[in-house]
């Protein structure tokens, strides 16, 4: 199944928020994260992720420190702020609207979930 | 499994996607860092399940995404590190170096059509020197802005709404300028000129008209409005210095020529200084815009050098006034003095906050900043405080309401920056919410210039 870049971008925010206040963290195990959460239906472009850490460092809902990793290579680490933690509340709020909005059409639709067409699934293209 | 010669490989492919990543001028240095510690640790990863080492490496790199988009989503998120070209088109760099040509050739046009058009009312005999210096002093703007926005209206690709506005707001510019009657002596306040208020206040209100086409579409985004801030003082700086430039050939023509007996001052002053005064507005214009690269650090840089001097300056004056108790004599100009002293002071705040990465911390620098700006506001009330004291004895004349105008808007621009900026250093707010004030304050200085040229001539009994 492949998600729609649009539902990328929107929920990758709060994902990003909410990984960083389960622990402090850095690029390439956010992505683990990200793919283990969701048993690997987000696949997120890797380097698109930097960006979005950038605009929350920017807008002050994370920071960064740098620090060497074991490889011996230094390694940029993101914690979330409390105003990161407030925006992740703010962002649970919408997204749980959202949420309850679409449970209610479905349960009103009696549709069942189609079960993902593998035929279709082969046939998207895989995203860049 | 791996084999040295891969293993050397692999670094090699490393180092060369590195220095490519390092040219893309959205992606700084510390960013390629970031980005090599995910594709190795990526590439290790896949190592361990079996990959062979440069198999790895071409999956880690496809996992990373297309270094074009990459470099765009990079420049989206710090529009600061490439200011200009984010402006222009995105990425549809065909031909770049025609466009550069076209682009020269088009600025070039324009800055003839500007030197020309100050000569066009000298056909009308309207000359330079005697009574009509008033003519030339209101419509001073009306001869070069509307070329440049031109300038980039061509170039930003404005739609043809916008360009209506544009057109409006010059025309009724063109309007309030003539139509009401600046006789000397046509004021009921003696002394003060209107005409001059107006010659004053007109070029900053169709400003703001030039910035909205600069911004092209942008102008609602903070980062437009930002880039538009940036753009003003490197336009500054580059007009100073072609200024400069053109002092020193006409010092050295007017020798030459001294040599064999020719006066060329009638020349000078007839042609080649309006005329080379009109031109260069749109000619510097189009270096900034050409030559990013090249001084595009110097308002910062002059930022960086002065605000600590300026700081250290009004705080010992501060500690004069204290310790001597002496009061501060309102001598006729005081406010004018004390408003350039906080456009001084708000220029030094602007560019040091345009140039700032807004994710680094707060410094020693921010530290001087707050100490600058909290200092200036001090030294500014205290004229205000004598002014207000004798306010009634001196009247309301039209430039003391004018100055007093921007001097109450300006206070509260810097007012609320030290207020956001205090936040910031104590760790309580963003440096994003001091940018979206500096900002969105901008039209308001438009807006009290353009209420001086349409408001304070009927008000003040021109009519």
């Amino acid at each position: 199944m492949e998600i729609n870049k649009d539902l990328i971008a929107a929920s990758s925010t709060p994902i990003v928020l909410a990984i960083l206040a389960e622990e402090d963290s850095y690029g390439y195990a956010i992505l683990k994260r990200v793919r283990e959460l969701s048993g690997g239906r987000m696949e997120w472009t890797d380097g698109m992720l930097y960006p979005v850490l950038h605009r929350l460092e920017r807008l002050g809902h994370v920071e960064s420190r740098s620090e060497v990793a074991e490889s011996g290579r230094r390694r940029k680490y993101y914690r979330i702020t409390s105003r990161g933690m407030a925006q992740l509340a703010e962002e649970r709020r919408q997204w749980q609207a959202v949420d309850a909005t679409l449970r209610g059409i479905w349960r009103a639709l009696f549709l069942p979930v189609p079960a993902s067409h593998p035929a279709s699934a082969a046939s998207l293209p895989q995203g860049a | 499994m791996s084999t040295p010669g891969d293993a050397v490989s692999v670094e090699e492919q490393i180092a060369r996607w590195r220095s490519y990543l390092g040219r893309r001028q959205a992606i700084h240095s510390v960013d390629v860092a970031e980005l090599e510690d995910h594709l190795r640790e990526q590439i290790a990863v896949l190592v361990d399940a079996g990959l062979a080492p440069d198999e790895s490496f071409l999956v880690a790199i496809k996992r990373m995404g297309d270094l074009d988009t990459l470099s765009r989503e990079f420049a989206r998120e710090h529009s600061e590190r490439l200011w200009k070209q984010l402006v222009v088109v995105p990425s549809d760099s065909g031909e770049p170096r025609a466009r550069a040509r076209t682009d020269a050739i088009v600025a070039f046009c324009l800055a003839v059509v500007a030197a020309l058009a100050i000569k066009v009312p000298a056909l009308f005999g309207i000359q330079l020197e005697d009574q009509d210096a008033g003519f030339y002093a209101r419509n001073l703007s009306l001869f070069v802005l509307p070329l440049l926005t031109g300038y980039f209206v061509w170039k930003r690709r404005l739609d043809t709404s916008t360009l209506r506005w544009l057109a409006v707001a010059f025309v009724a510019a063109g309007v309030f300028a003539n139509v009401y009657p600046f006789a000397p002596g046509g004021s009921s306040f003696p002394g003060d000129s209107i005409e001059a208020l107006t010659a004053l206040h007109l070029p900053i209100a169709l400003w703001l008209v030039v910035g909205i086409a600069y911004a092209g579409g942008r102008w609602s985004q903070v980062g437009g409005r930002m880039d538009f801030i940036r753009f003003s003082g490197e336009l500054f700086i580059y007009y100073v210095l072609i200024a400069l430039g053109g002092a020193v050939l006409m010092g050295f023509m007017a020798m030459i020529f001294q040599a064999i007996g020719i006066d060329i001052e009638p020349f000078f002053e007839s042609w080649l200084l309006p005329c080379g005064a009109m031109g260069a507005v749109v000619v510097a214009s189009w270096l900034v815009e050409a030559k990013q690269s090249v001084i595009e650090n110097m308002a910062p840089v002059l930022t960086r050098l002065f605000s600590p001097l300026f700081a250290a300056v009004l705080v010992v004056f501060l500690g004069t006034l204290l310790w001597t108790g002496r009061g501060v004599g309102i001598e006729r100009d005081v406010l004018i003095a004390f408003d350039l002293l906080l456009v001084v002071v708000l220029g030094l705040l602007l560019y040091s906050v345009s140039a700032r990465d807004p994710r680094s911390p707060p410094g020693a620098f921010d530290v001087v900043q707050v100490v600058l700006v909290v200092s200036a506001l001090l030294v500014d009330a205290v004229a205000l405080w004598a002014i207000a004291a004798r306010i009634t004895e001196f009247g309301f004349s039209p430039n003391r309401v004018a100055a007093l105008g921007e001097n109450v808007i300006l206070l509260v621009n810097l007012a609320w920056s030290a207020v956001l900026y205090i936040r910031f250093l104590r760790g309580r707010g963003s440096f994003t919410s001091l940018e979206r004030w500096q900002t969105d304050y901008l039209p308001v200085y438009a807006v009290w210039a353009a209420i001086v040229v349409l408001v304070f001539p009927p008000v003040f009994g021109l009519v």
